[in-house]
């Protein structure tokens, strides 16, 4: 039987305290009580399930337009029509709804609204970490409580400032949004990981006559990329995936993203599905490339706390 | 604008703050000497002002302008709140609601649950999970889009296929395809699934961390007991994971209180779907009811904090046990 035992999945540390030990042939033991037969089917069938939808739209969009609107996906396997068409023309297709430019503009949307709340997010949370100042609870406390504000309430006001300070429809507008709404949970997070830093580290480089802003880049830099990483992921894809803010500041406008031109041809074109599973894809390519290769950070971040909704 | 241009525009806009970083810590250089720990409030400048016009004054804004009729000019007090509780479409959008977040973090958990248990260990774990975590990197629009051809409906007549892989299934099994996003009030579960299966993956890999801190010996120890799946399940891996499932259940639920890409991309608020969170963004941009639309924006901010608060207070007492 024990050839056909499961491997236990362990992290390296635990590895190490089992290796050799007789706890590990128990705890595998234990676990293989709960792998039965029914177990496995009921595991395949979620995985089968959650996994068909996203499937069924990424066959459809291969398939010629004609071909979707009379028969089902599922109908590729026995009579296989293959196209790129529906790429070309989604990336192409005139006026607002070019998945090409918003395509573009999803880029040139994400990559400052990740980079400005890290820059000044990290400086923030130095400061709350390791600067004891008059009134740091109480700033900590409400920068803490600002993560549940939801944007819904935040953004007529802002429109109005967008608008007054002739800002308005430009990519400005999202940046500025994005990173505001972004640095509570930065803070956080960066703040959460900096406490871990050995103290001694700091008081070393403190003894040899570094001031705050030489272990700010010296010290707390270097140690902080694994932290850096989890937020940029975090932030990458919820910018990335946002409707809601894009919506409000940049809808129908020439810098709208994606999600937005997603969006208008799913309600302007109901049944223009070549059109509509090719740019979803066009849409989810980048945020699953970016997961998949840095999934390890994101889990990190996740378990440190980071949770945004 | 051209590609180069706004190119152009974002490396402008990303060295600005790179520049804005530099000239602090330049300044705060300069400080540290002569004022010590003040020179924190140097660190915190540019993140205070942003936070201060970008989150505080605009909530102030709204809560103040939840007081005004549509056009935001006469105080009417609490009209718009009053309309919420009584417009028999407004309660509508609340029904809704609450069926949303009654039902979605507790399915979206317990699906989690179940997968991390009946993974935890087994072969190709890391892709069985990859599985089912994948749906959280895609956008709710293209998930919207991905459910949206699952329900796709064809009429029942001679010659005409099903395209959609739900209505399908219910030919083969003898049925009538239905209208699953159309018909009140089942549409609104149709639409729940697609932020269950979302969420799922997120519940998953919390709980699944989780169960994997549970110390071995204590496994071991149920298991030399004679303990069986079951009893393993609800008298050792239950009560030890009990504050992450909390912490899921809360953040499910805040997500979903504030989700709106679902309902605008699926129905569009139509067929009695709608949701306080898109009745706000209706109210505000397309039905020009200022008033209203603050309220709602209000009313989801204080149904946050309890849930919130329920979640600070379980993670004090985890944390002082």
């Amino acid at each position: 039987m024990s050839a056909t035992l499961p491997p236990i999945e362990v992290t390296p540390e635990q590895r190490a305290t089992l290796a050799g030990s007789t706890t590990a042939r128990a705890a595998a033991n234990a676990k293989k009580r709960l792998t039965s037969p029914l177990a496995s089917v009921i595991a395949v069938l979620l995985a089968v399930l959650w996994t068909i939808p996203t499937f069924g739209l990424l066959i459809t969009s291969f398939r010629p337009e004609k071909a979707i609107k009379t028969t089902g996906w599922w109908t590729f396997f026995s009579d296989p029509q293959f196209t790129f068409d529906n790429y070309s023309s989604a990336m192409n297709s005139s006026g607002t709804t070019g998945m090409g430019t918003a395509f573009i503009n999803s880029i040139i949307i994400t990559i400052p609204s990740v980079v400005i709340p890290i820059c000044l997010a990290s400086l923030a949370a130095y400061a709350f970490a390791w600067i004891d100042f008059k009134g740091r609870d109480f700033l900590f406390v409400l920068v803490f409580a600002l993560q549940i504000v939801p944007l819904q309430v935040t953004l007529l006001p802002l429109l109005t400032l967008y608008v007054k300070a002739h800002l308005a429809g430009t990519f400005w507008t999202i940046w500025l949004s994005h990173s505001a709404f972004a640095l509570p949970l930065a803070i956080f997070i960066l703040h959460n990981f900096m406490k871990e830093i050995p103290r001694e580290l700091i008081e070393a480089a403190r003894m040899d006559g570094a001031g705050h802003v030489k272990i700010f880049f010296q010290v707390m830099l270097p140690l902080l990329t694994p932290a850096l990483a989890a937020f940029g992921i975090f932030q990458f894809l919820w910018v990335w995936n946002d409707l809601l803010v894009a919506l409000t500041f940049a809808g129908g406008g020439k810098v709208q993203p994606i999600t937005v031109a997603l969006a208008n041809l799913s309600g302007t074109r109901d049944t223009a599905w070549h059109l509509l599973s090719a740019g979803a894809f066009i849409s989810i390519i980048v945020p699953v490339a970016v997961f998949i290769s840095l999934q390890r950070y994101f889990v990190r971040g996740l378990l440190a706390g980071g949770l945004k909704g | 604008m051209e590609v180069t241009g706004k190119l152009l525009t974002m490396v402008l806009a990303i060295l600005l703050f790179v520049a804005v970083v530099g000239l602090i810590l330049f300044i705060a250089g300069k400080v540290e000497h002569r004022r010590g720990n003040r020179v924190a409030y140097v660190f915190l400048f540019p993140s205070l002002v942003m936070l201060a016009v970008g989150l505080l004054y605009p909530a102030a804004r709204t809560i103040y302008q939840s007081f005004f009729d549509a056009a935001g000019k006469a105080f009417i007090g609490l009209d718009n709140y009053q309309t919420i509780f009584t417009s028999s479409d407004q309660l509508l959008v609340l029904r809704n609601t609450v069926l949303w977040v009654v039902v979605t973090p507790f399915v979206a958990t317990a699906v989690g649950l179940l997968y991390a248990i009946l993974v935890d260990g087994a072969r190709a774990e890391a892709l069985s999970k990859a599985l089912i975590f994948l749906p959280m990197a895609i956008s709710m629009v293209a998930a919207s889009i991905i459910w949206k051809f699952v329900y796709a409906f064809r009429p029942d007549q001679p010659g005409i296929k099903q395209i959609g892989l739900l209505n399908q299934v219910v030919v083969w099994l003898g049925g009538t395809p239905q209208q699953w996003t159309l018909n009140a009030p089942l549409n609104t579960f149709f639409l729940i699934i697609v932020m269950i299966w979302i969420q799922a993956g997120f519940a998953m890999t919390l709980l699944s961390a989780a169960i994997k801190a549970i110390p071995d010996d204590i496994i071991e120890a149920a298991r030399l007991d004679g303990v069986n799946a079951f009893g393993m399940f609800r008298f050792v891996t239950l009560p030890s994971i009990r504050p992450s499932v909390i912490v899921v259940l809360t953040t499910i639920g805040i997500g979903t209180l504030k989700v709106f890409d679902i309902v605008r991309t699926m129905t569009g608020g139509n067929f009695d779907t709608n949701v306080i969170a898109y009745e706000f963004y209706r109210q505000t941009f397309n039905a020009s009811n200022q008033g209203l639309g603050a309220a709602l924006a209000v009313l989801l901010f204080i149904l946050v904090i309890p849930i919130v608060v329920y979640n600070i207070r379980q993670l004090r007492a985890s944390e002082a046990r």
